[in-house]
C-alpha cells in the first residue's frame, strides 16, 4: 500500500515537471516583466541590473531550477496587477473554490448516483424517463446559461437566495470557510448547482448505462437465482461493481470542476480561483496564471493518485501486491 | 406425488415480428432425491426450461401457459416477494461458466453468508462456520482460511465448487444445474460432476441436470428428458432411453455416446439443424430432418405417447415401435 502510494507519486514528478516547465516558459518569455518594471524612461545601466536582479541573465536550466525551487517553498512571483504575492492570493482565493467545487461535487454525487441506478432498474418508469430528459437538458443548455437562469428565478423573482459572493465567511486561520453561517450557506446554492449540474447529468447517465450492463451478468443472475433480497442485489452486488469506471469520471470532473470553474464564478461574482485567472488574464498578470496553472496540474494530480487508492479499495484484482494463495 | 411438476409449459417471447413460442407444452417431473437429465441441441430450450422453474425469464419472455408445482403447490403465480424466498431456499441453480457466476468484488465468504443469513436465521458467527462447512464440503483445502479469499484467487474447477456450495447452502430440496461443467477443463469435468452427484444424494436433493453430455447423462441421471424445438421428444429411465431410443430424434443424438474422458464432439449427429423459433414446421417439428417421416408427421402435432419402457412424442414409434426402429436401422 505504502509503496503503491509511493510509486505512484514517483510517476507523477516528471508530470509535474513537465507542467512546471510550460508555466516558467510563460512566466519568463511571455510578456516582458522588466520593461513592465522600469516603466518609461530608464538607463540601460539599470535595465541591465534588474535583469540581473532578476536572474534573467542567467542559462536556461538554472533559472528553472530557481523557479522550481521557489515554488516548492510556496514563492510564486508577485502579482502585477494588485502587487501582492501570488502566494497570498490563493490563500484568499482558494478556499472559496475549493470550498464550491466540493459543495458542487457532493451535490452531483448524492443525487446523480441513486437518480442512475434507479433508472438504470428501472428503465421504463416515467420517473426514469424524466430523468433522462432532464439530464439531456442538463448536458446540452450551457452553464452560464444554467447560472443566469437560476439568479433570475430564485434571486430576482423569488428573492430566495443571493445572487452573487460568498456571503458572511468565517476565518478558521487563513481559511475562509462559507459552511459555519447560514448566509454563507445560501450563497453556495446556487453557484454549486450550476457548477454541479454538467457533473450530475454525466454520473447519472454513466451509473445508468453502468447498472444496465452490470444487471445483465451472470453473477447477477446468480444472486437472484440463491433469492438474495433485491436491495442488496442493487446496492451491494450491483453498484459496486459500477463503481470503477463511475469513479473515474467523478475524479476527472472534480478536476475539471475546480479548473473550469471560471464560467459560474464570473456569473456568480465568486472570489475564487477563476474569477482571480479572469481578472489576471484581461490584464496578462503573467505570475498569477503561471502559478495557476501549476496549481491546475498539483491537483490533477493528486486527484488521479486518489482515484487509483480508490480502484485498489473497490476491487480486490488490483491488489497485485497481495499475497497469493495457491491455486 | 412429485417434487417438482411442470405441467405444460409454454414460454413466449412478444416480439415486432409476433409473439415467439420458446417452449411449447413441456411437460416433466422430478421425484424427490432423483437426477433428471435434460439434453437436446444447441436452443432446443433447456436453460429455459431451468429459467422459466425458478421464476427469472427475462422480459419481455413470459410464460403464456401451463403450471409449475412445487410440493403440489403452484409456484409459476406466486408474488415475486414469495418466489424470491423460495430461491435458493427451495430450489436451487447452478449456471454453466464459474468464471462469471462469482461476483468479482465481494469474498466467496461474503457471498455464502449473504444467501446462508437470508434463508436462515442464524447468527453471522453461525453463518460462518456453516460457510467455512460448506467450502470444505465442495473440497476446498483449507476452507477456514480461503473463506475470506476472492474468487479471481481460485481456479476455474475451484469457483465451480464455490458455485455449488452457493447453491447448496440453503439446502434446497432442488437444484437446477445448467451446463454445470461445459465452461470447464475436461481434466476436471468428471470431479464435479462426481462432487454435484454426491452431495445432492447426501442431502436427498433433487437435480434437474442440463447438458449436451450424453456421457454425463448416462453417468449420472436416472431418467433423461430430450427435448427439440420447444417441446420434449423423449422422456425415460435413462438405461432405456440409451439402450432403446423410441424417437428418430434421439436415436440420432446417441448415435455416439462421447464418454467423460473423450469428449468429441457436440451432439448433433443428425443431418440438417433444428428450426428457427419463427420457422417451426406445421406437424413434427423434427420431420424435415426425420429419415422415417410419413404423411401425418407433416400435418399432425405428435403428443407423447408411451413407446415402449418410454414416452416419445413420434407417430411411427408410437404406433409400432419395433417396425419403426427395424426400419431406421436399415
Ligand atoms: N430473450 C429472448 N428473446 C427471444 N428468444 C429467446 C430469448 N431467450 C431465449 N430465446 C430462445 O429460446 C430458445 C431456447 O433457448 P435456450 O437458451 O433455452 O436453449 P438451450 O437449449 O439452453 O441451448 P444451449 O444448449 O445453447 O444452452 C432459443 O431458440 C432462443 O433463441
Ligand atoms: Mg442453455
Amino acid at each position: 500500500m505504502i509503496v503503491f502510494i509511493f510509486y505512484r507519486l514517483l510517476q507523477a514528478i516528471p508530470v509535474l515537471l513537465v507542467v512546471g516547465l510550460v508555466a516558467f516558459a510563460m512566466f519568463t518569455y511571455v510578456g516582458d516583466p522588466v520593461a513592465a518594471m522600469l516603466g518609461q524612461d530608464y538607463t540601460e545601466a539599470r535595465r541591465i541590473a534588474l535583469v540581473h536582479k532578476l536572474g534573467l541573465d542567467r542559462p536556461f536550466y538554472e533559472q528553472f531550477a530557481h523557479y522550481i525551487w521557489a515554488a516548492l517553498h510556496g514563492n510564486f512571483g508577485f502579482s502585477y496587477r494588485l502587487a501582492e504575492p501570488v502566494s497570498s492570493l490563493f490563500a484568499q482565493r482558494l478556499p472559496a473554490t475549493l470550498e464550491l467545487s466540493f459543495t458542487a461535487t457532493v451535490f452531483a454525487v448524492v443525487l446523480g448516483v441513486p437518480m442512475g441506478v434507479y433508472a438504470g432498474i428501472w428503465r421504463k418508469s416515467w420517473v426514469s424517463r424524466a430523468f433522462m430528459l432532464i439530464s439531456l437538458i442538463g448536458v446540452s443548455l450551457p452553464t452560464f446559461l444554467i447560472g443566469v437562469l437560476l439568479i433570475l428565478v430564485f434571486s430576482v423573482q423569488l428573492g430566495w437566495l443571493p445572487s452573487f459572493g460568498r456571503g458572511h465567511v468565517t476565518q478558521l486561520g487563513w481559511w475562509s470557510t462559507g459552511f459555519l453561517t447560514w448566509s454563507g450557506i445560501k450563497a453556495l446554492i446556487l453557484p454549486a448547482i450550476t457548477l454541479g449540474l454538467f457533473e450530475l447529468t454525466l454520473i447519472m447517465r454513466l451509473v445508468r448505462a453502468e447498472m444496465l450492463e452490470v444487471l445483465r451478468t451472470d453473477y447477477i443472475k446468480f444472486a437472484r437465482a440463491r433469492g438474495l433480497r433485491a436491495r442488496s442485489i442493487h446496492f451491494s452486488h450491483a453498484l459496486r461493481n459500477t463503481l470503477v469506471p463511475v469513479i473515474t469520471i467523478i475524479g476527472l470532473q472534480l478536476g475539471g470542476v475546480i479548473a473550469y470553474s471560471l464560467v459560474t464564478e464570473t456569473v456568480f461574482q465568486w472570489p475564487g480561483m477563476g474569477l482571480l485567472f479572469i481578472q489576471s488574464v484581461a490584464v496578462a498578470d503573467i505570475p498569477v496564471m503561471s502559478a495557476y496553472l501549476l496549481l491546475v496540474g498539483v491537483v490533477f494530480v493528486v486527484i488521479n493518485l486518489v482515484v487509483d487508492l480508490l480502484y485498489y479499495a473497490v476491487d480486490p484484482r488490483l491488489r497485485i501486491d497481495r499475497k497469493r494463495h495457491d491455486g | 406425488m412429485p417434487l417438482l411438476d411442470v405441467r405444460d409449459l409454454t414460454v413466449e417471447f412478444p416480439t415486432r415480428r409476433g409473439t415467439l413460442r420458446a417452449l411449447d407444452g413441456v411437460s416433466l417431473a422430478l421425484e424427490p432425491g432423483e437426477v433428471l437429465g435434460v439434453v437436446g441441441e444447441s436452443g432446443a430450450g433447456k436453460s429455459l426450461t431451468g429459467t422459466a422453474i425458478i421464476g427469472l425469464l427475462a422480459p419481455p419472455g413470459r410464460i403464456a401457459g401451463g403450471q409449475i408445482l412445487l410440493d403440489g403447490t403452484r409456484i409459476d403465480t406466486l408474488p415475486e416477494e414469495a418466489m424470491r424466498r423460495l430461491r435458493g431456499r427451495r430450489i436451487g441453480a447452478i449456471f454453466q461458466d464459474p468464471l462469471t457466476t462469482l461476483n468479482p468484488l465481494l469474498p466467496i465468504g461474503r457471498q455464502l453468508t449473504e444467501t446462508i443469513r437470508t434463508h436462515l436465521s442464524l447468527s453471522a458467527a453461525e453463518a460462518r462456520e456453516r460457510a467455512v462447512h460448506w467450502l470444505d464440503e465442495v473440497g476446498i483445502p483449507a476452507a477456514s482460511r480461503r473463506i475470506d479469499a476472492y474468487p479471481h484467487e481460485f481456479s476455474g474447477g475451484q469457483r465451480q465448487r464455490v458455485v455449488i456450495a452457493l447453491a447448496l447452502c440453503a439446502e434446497p430440496q432442488v437444484v437446477i444445474a445448467d451446463e454445470p461443467t461445459t465452461a470447464l477443463d475436461v481434466s476436471v469435468q468428471a470431479q464435479i460432476i462426481t462432487l454435484l452427484k454426491r452431495l445432492t444424494r447426501e442431502h436427498g436433493t433433487a437435480v434437474m441436470l442440463i447438458t449436451h453430455d450424453m456421457g454425463v447423462i448416462a453417468e449420472t441421471a436416472d431418467r433423461v428428458a430430450v427435448m427439440y424445438a420447444g417441446r420434449i421428444a423423449e422422456l425415460g429411465p435413462v438405461a432405456e432411453v440409451v439402450r432403446q431410443p423410441a424417437h428418430p430424434y434421439t436415436k440420432g443424438l446417441m448415435g455416439s455416446i462421447p464418454s467423460l474422458e473423450h469428449r468429441v464432439a457436440r451432439l448433433a449427429q443428425i443431418d440438417g439443424a433444428m428450426p428457427r423459433l419463427d420457422a417451426i414446421p406445421r406437424g413434427c417439428a423434427f420431420h424435415p430432418r426425420c429419415p422415417l417421416a410419413f404423411d401425418r408427421c407433416r400435418t399432425e402435432r405428435p403428443e407423447m405417447m408411451p413407446a415402449g419402457p418410454t414416452v416419445a412424442a413420434c407417430w411411427r414409434t408410437a404406433a409400432q415401435p419395433a417396425q419403426a426402429m427395424r426400419a431406421a436401422d436399415a
